[in-house]
């Protein structure tokens, strides 16, 4: 019997530190096959009420654009907390997600509202920069005001195998935060298979994550219904094993609200109730907003809408 | 060589009785399927209905489309809008033409399908010929109807002023019952050729021709999304019709009444222009003309600043 590459590595990583060695391997088809059962349940309309606005509810209403500006992340700040004045009891998204020099310009644009500020960091989106870099771009965040933080891994390493190297930055990071949240990118489009994504995961919880996050956004494919299936496994297992709750959040790619209501349904079947908010679990997003609302007036009204209609940002 | 077999060694039969038992070759028949965004889906609520000719033959199964269907369409038509209202005029001259190349080229299948619907086979070869002959008038038009009907404004400051037509966006349209091949390309051609994308539900008693149709629009570069052709019944999708918000302008070929008064008032809720096409002769000259064109067509002024060389003392 052939032995695999991966067979050799994980018996020499220090399993007593860290149990990650240990992840299991994951059954592909069996995921991609599970993760479509979720698409079909029947939605009813007062459930489908509900769902749209919890789903707005848990947006990170995100802009990470190099050409952001001042003027830009205000106007969305100002569309985080007024997302469509029209139509009365809709709520506010949970956070805007920016760039560290923006977040003081976003935290005092939403002032009093409520909703958090979310920076990535860590030389996000590639994560290419050196440990101390990282650990100061993360406290810059910090000190600006944001409470939550979200970092990207360090692929390249990961590929190569040196999974304490992850471990440590990530706990590097996380004492960074210090009362901030932290949410660890694994980028799941250049990790490659589920096995690899399933570990990334494991490594990142026992390291100290708040929240596990599928992408940066930046990197086709993005988060899929199946990938996130994989971490909702993991943050499961975590669960049983620590009695620690860990977020999700899939980021990118989530455009349409059906699409937002399967991976409602998923969490709801994977994890349970007790996730169903935006402590536990948020949607990265900038276009779903909108969809969001569309369907929410649609509702209401009984009339297909127009994007015409609705605020860009 | 001995084993070799005489070709004529091969027939069955002597007496020709396998002959008469061998079984009759089926005809593989066409699905009528409709058309969304450049594809051939079955209608998402999977009905389907039976039109019959005047004789009572069955004519297909055709799809009975539902709203969902509708709104697939404005989706595709929307995404369609941005990519052909910005091709130049010339290049959408060009797919009309297309359009009636590639028509040309399958008439037989059209004469035939009009026949089984009840036309005769003069009336038939007539309609097609017409209906090939609108689509080149339509593509002359693409790229001139804009100077026709633009116009410079005298203003009285130190503008250039100027007004021209611009598509509208997505068009939805009931098209004629009756002439189920004319009538639906003399609505569809001015729709697009000024840039527009449009939602079309095809005759619900004939509907085999708009199907075979948007075969025709599949094969002539006319890019997904931009004419999406339903099969259905106008009772029961005309509210839709006018009333989705992401649809610009309505326009209905028939004479009920009960229809257009409700599509009055519902085309409120956006502002859609709604047009009836219900008392047009689509086999004579008022069958074609530019204005068709203009009706979905936005008129949209530009005030664009000049510097007054006089009146400043001379700025160069």
């Amino acid at each position: 019997m052939p032995v695999t590459k991966e067979r050799i590595v994980l018996p020499d990583l220090p399993t007593g530190q860290a149990g990650f060695s240990l992840s299991p391997r994951i059954d592909q088809v069996g995921v991609e096959e599970r993760a479509s059962r979720f698409t079909k349940r029947s939605i009813k309309n007062e459930a489908k009420m509900n769902g749209l606005k919890l789903v707005l509810n848990m947006i990170d209403l995100t802009t990470l654009e190099g050409k952001d500006t001042d003027g830009k992340v205000k106007q969305l700040c100002y569309k985080a907390m007024h997302p469509h004045d029209a139509v009365a009891g809709i709520p506010t998204v949970a956070a805007i997600c920016v760039y560290p020099s923006m977040v003081k310009v976003a935290k005092k644009a939403l002032g009093d509202s409520g909703i958090k500020v979310a920076s990535v960091a860590t030389a996000f989106p590639s994560g290419q920069a050196p440990r101390d870099i990282k650990i100061r771009d993360t406290k810059y965040a910090v000190n600006e005001g944001a409470d939550e933080v979200d970092m990207v891994i360090s692929r390249g390493k990961f590929h190569a195998g040196e999974y304490n190297f992850v471990f440590d930055e990530i706990a590097a990071i996380k004492e960074a935060c210090g009362e901030a949240r932290l949410k660890v990118i694994l980028e799941t489009g250049e990790l490659g298979t589920f096995d690899k994504v399933r570990r990334a995961s494991d490594i990142a919880m026992l390291a100290g994550a708040d929240f596990i996050k599928t992408s940066t956004g930046k990197i086709q494919p993005a988060a899929t219904m199946p990938v996130t299936l994989v971490m909702l496994e993991a943050i499961r297992d975590f669960y049983y094993k620590t009695g620690k709750m860990i977020g999700m959040k899939p980021a990118g790619g989530i455009s349409k609200s059906k699409l937002a209501l399967h991976y409602l349904v998923m969490v709801k079947e994977v994890l349970g109730e007790d996730w169903l908010n935006n402590e536990w679990f948020r949607f990265g997003a900038s276009s779903l907003a909108n969809d969001v609302l569309m369907q929410i007036v649609k509702l209401e009204t009984g009339l297909y809408q127009s994007a015409n209609y609705f605020s860009v940002d | 060589m001995e084993k070799t077999i005489k070709k004529s060694s091969l027939t069955i039969s002597e007496n020709g009785l396998e002959k008469k038992n061998a079984s009759r070759r089926l005809e593989v028949l066409k699905t009528y399927k409709i058309y969304i965004g450049g594809q051939f889906p079955r209608t998402e609520s999977g009905r389907y209905y039976i039109p019959t000719n005047a004789a009572g033959k069955k004519l297909a199964n055709v799809c009975l489309s539902s709203r969902k269907d509708f709104r697939d369409a404005v989706v595709a038509a929307r995404g369609a809008v941005s990519g052909w209202s910005g091709r130049a005029a010339f290049n959408r001259s060009q797919i009309l033409y297309r359009m009636a190349e590639m028509l040309e080229g399958r008439k037989a299948q059209f004469i035939d399908e009009l026949i089984q619907q009840d036309s005769t086979k003069a009336k038939a070869e007539k309609e097609v010929n017409l209906a090939i002959d609108r689509l080149i008038y339509y593509a002359g038009w693409c790229d001139k109807f804009q100077q026709l009907f633009s116009a410079v404004n005298p203003v009285a400051s130190s503008h250039f002023n100027f007004s021209v037509p611009e598509p509208t966006g997505v068009v939805a349209v009931i098209a004629p019952q009756g002439d189920s091949l004319l009538g639906l390309v003399s609505v569809i051609a001015p729709v697009i050729a000024g840039g527009n994308t449009c939602v079309v539900l095809a005759s619900e008693t004939k509907p085999l021709c708009a199907v075979t149709f948007a075969e025709v629009l599949n094969s002539s570069d006319l890019p997904g999304g931009v004419v999406n052709i339903l099969t259905g019944k106008p009772s029961e999708l005309a509210t839709w019709f006018v009333d989705h918000m992401d649809v610009n302008a309505t326009i209905y070929c028939e004479n009920n009444s009960d229809t257009q008064k409700m599509m009055r008032e519902k085309s409120a809720t956006n502002l859609k222009r709604i047009f009836f096409y219900d008392k047009i002769n689509w086999y004579t000259d008022e069958g074609q003309s530019p204005y068709f064109i203009m009706d979905t067509q936005e008129i949209k002024t530009t005030w664009h600043p000049v510097e007054n060389i006089a009146g400043a003392g001379g700025g160069y």
